[in-house]
């Protein structure tokens, strides 16, 4: 074979090899966008519709009664803040160590039967949750409250942030494990501090996303938490959540309503934003103290 | 994780585990740099065999590491090296199904009974790994001291100093010097292991375990390693595998050579005396691996 032959061989296949890379690469590119567009359009349509009834009234008052105007959802943000924030509360820990007691005590088939167990809780309707947290709380306590949806709202957290541990400890390559067992260092305290911090930022991730999906729920609260006009801190009462209200707000007939309802989801959505992103930003701060 | 233990001595000669600190030769530290004293220990490994399930890997071993010396295991790949010297720290079991039978003397003392902690015998028996695995979220020096800082030890002058002297030891102080703080990941790989090994020697065990700890340094580290097991010898006890014939030469007092039988279960062929298993093997398989003629 000359040299020649050689030379041209060659460059059919590498015009070809980035035909089909740049084929491919255009590919992946559209599929991102088409993820990314209703994202962006959901984001927009929220802002663009949003923007005009959003004020510091809407934020600091009481609704009104319908038809009149003026007033906002003031109950609304307090009780999202206070269900999602105790609901984040009493079912991160819970799911936390149960990721942990999957991924590293277990063993095989224990862990097998807990993740279907857990997949399974995961794909149980929220309604569902509501009803259940409406037979564990509601009725007891004889009334619908705040406590009653932070438990309805714990349930549906558990099995997101429970296998988000269950992954990312996985993620840790055992010889990391093998490191701290082999200097003398008890398996409970190598989880302590060597696996956990490793597998910190996903964990983070995953209770971010599932505080983010538990700000978002309505169904869970309809039985339990139920919705109020007033302002209140007090679990032992029915409470407002910004769903609740955006639901009642949409499907009413008033104009006001609907703006409000615009302006209660762009609240929504910034809260979740907020916190995600200054969580971010501290463990970021975390990680730049090393590098 | 089961552990099958085979015919075990006395239970009153278990290892209590609060017989020692974990941290054993801090006390004397400063010493100077390699004056630790130790009265070091010997290991007797007695009828070991070791499975992965029900798979076999090692036949009955019987094998005396003795107290400041270099004991080098050879042999083909897969032969059960690795296997072997982590039976002798108890981190076999830490794979799942993993088991042995027979039994391992630590200074007299059996470590396959039951009431021995394995923490305990680790922390008495440190390891360096094949691969390097600094812990990822720690710095340089938190990966350094990290066997002192989780065993409780808060002294902020003792840790500077066991890092510094352990840092030094392995021939790695000159290079991180000035980068204490950073990542302990963001070495290149040859640091990392000389970081491993800093980590082992810090908690100042009695033996230390080295699985080819060069295999992934350049001819420059591997002979600061080298000098690192040289100064050692004289206050530990050094079980040390390695690949390279002429390493083992060069480091070890003695010699054991493994190798695979027919059945798939590695074996010991021959232990004795570095020089007299390099110059005169007893057995031909050993000589045909030394010469090269084999694995
Ligand atoms: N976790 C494991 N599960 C099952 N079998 C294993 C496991 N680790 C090792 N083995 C098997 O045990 C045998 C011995 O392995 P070992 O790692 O001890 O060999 P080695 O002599 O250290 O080899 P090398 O020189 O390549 O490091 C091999 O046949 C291997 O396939
Ligand atoms: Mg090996």
């Amino acid at each position: 074979m000359s040299a020649d032959a050689r030379t041209r061989l060659g460059d059919r296949r590498i015009r070809r090899r980035r035909a089909i890379d740049r084929l491919m690469r255009g590919l992946l590119w559209l599929a991102a966008a088409v993820a990314a567009i209703p994202l962006v359009l959901v984001l927009a349509f929220v802002l663009i519709q949003g923007l005009p009834a959003f004020n510091l009234a809407l934020i600091t008052q009481d609704p009104v009664p319908a038809g009149f105007p003026g007033g906002g959802v003031a109950p609304a943000v307090v009780g999202t803040l206070i269900m999602v924030g105790l609901g984040t509360l009493i079912g991160t820990p819970v799911a936390v160590l149960t990721g942990i007691y999957i991924r590293e005590y277990a063993g095989g088939r224990g862990a097998t039967g807990i993740r279907f167990l857990i997949d399974v809780l995961a794909g149980i309707p929220t309604i569902a949750v509501g009803l259940f947290a409406y037979g564990l709380v509601v009725v007891p306590m004889g009334t619908f409250s705040g406590l009653a949806g932070a438990v309805a709202l714990a349930v549906i957290i558990i099995p997101t942030v429970a296998r988000v541990t269950d992954e990312m400890l996985g993620l840790v390559s055992g010889s990391v494990r093998e490191a701290a067992y082999a200097l003398g260092i008890p398996p409970w305290k190598t989880i302590v501090r060597v696996t956990m911090p490793a597998a910190a930022t996903g964990i983070v991730t995953g209770i971010l996303l599932g505080v983010a999906r538990i700000a978002g729920e309505t169904a869970p609260l309809i039985f339990t938490a139920l919705g109020n006009q007033r302002v209140t801190a007090s679990l032992a009462e029915p409470m407002d959540a910004l769903p609740l209200r955006i639901w009642v707000y949409a499907s009413g007939p008033y104009d006001a309503w609907h703006q409000q309802a615009w302006a209660a989801s762009l609240v929504l959505v910034l809260l979740v934003l907020t916190f995600s992103i200054l969580t971010r930003f501290v463990l970021r701060r975390r990680a730049a103290r090393l590098a | 994780m089961s552990v099958m233990t085979g015919e075990t001595t006395a239970p009153g000669t278990d290892i209590e585990p609060t017989d020692r600190p974990p941290a054993r030769g801090i006390a004397v530290a400063d010493r100077g740099e390699l004056a630790v004293e130790h009265a070091a220990v010997g290991v007797e490994i007695d009828h070991l065999s070791a499975y992965y399930g029900q798979h076999l890997v090692l036949r009955d071993i019987t094998l005396t590491v003795q107290p400041n010396s270099v004991t080098a295991i050879i042999g083909p790949s897969g032969c059960g090296k690795s296997t072997l010297i982590r039976c002798l720290n108890r981190m076999h079991e830490v794979t799942p199904g993993a088991r042995i039978q027979g039994q391992i003397h630590l200074d007299g003392d059996p470590i396959y009974v039951p009431g021995v902690d394995p923490v305990v015998v680790r922390q008495r028996i440190g390891m360096v790994f094949q691969r390097p695995n600094p812990f990822p979220t720690m710095s340089i020096f938190d990966n350094v001291v990290a066997g002192l800082k989780l065993a409780g030890i808060k002294d902020r002058a003792l840790l500077q100093e066991v890092a510094e002297r352990s840092l030094r030891r392995a021939a790695l102080w000159d290079e991180v010097k000035d980068k204490l703080h950073a990542a302990g990941g963001a070495l290149s790989g040859g640091q990392q292991q000389r970081l491993c090994i800093a980590r082992a020697i810090a908690v100042e065990p009695e033996v230390v375990l080295m699985d080819e700890p060069a295999s992934a340094l350049d001819p420059m580290s591997t002979l600061k390693i080298e000098e690192l097991i040289d100064a050692l010898r004289t206050s530990y006890t050094i079980v040390i595998v390695t690949h390279n014939m002429q390493q083992a030469a060069r480091v070890s007092d003695r010699t054991a050579f493994l190798t695979v039988g027919d059945d798939g279960a590695g074996y010991l062929v021959e232990d004795g005396p570095t020089r007299q298993i390099f110059t005169n093997p007893q057995r031909r398989l050993t000589e045909d691996y030394i010469s090269g003629r084999f694995g």
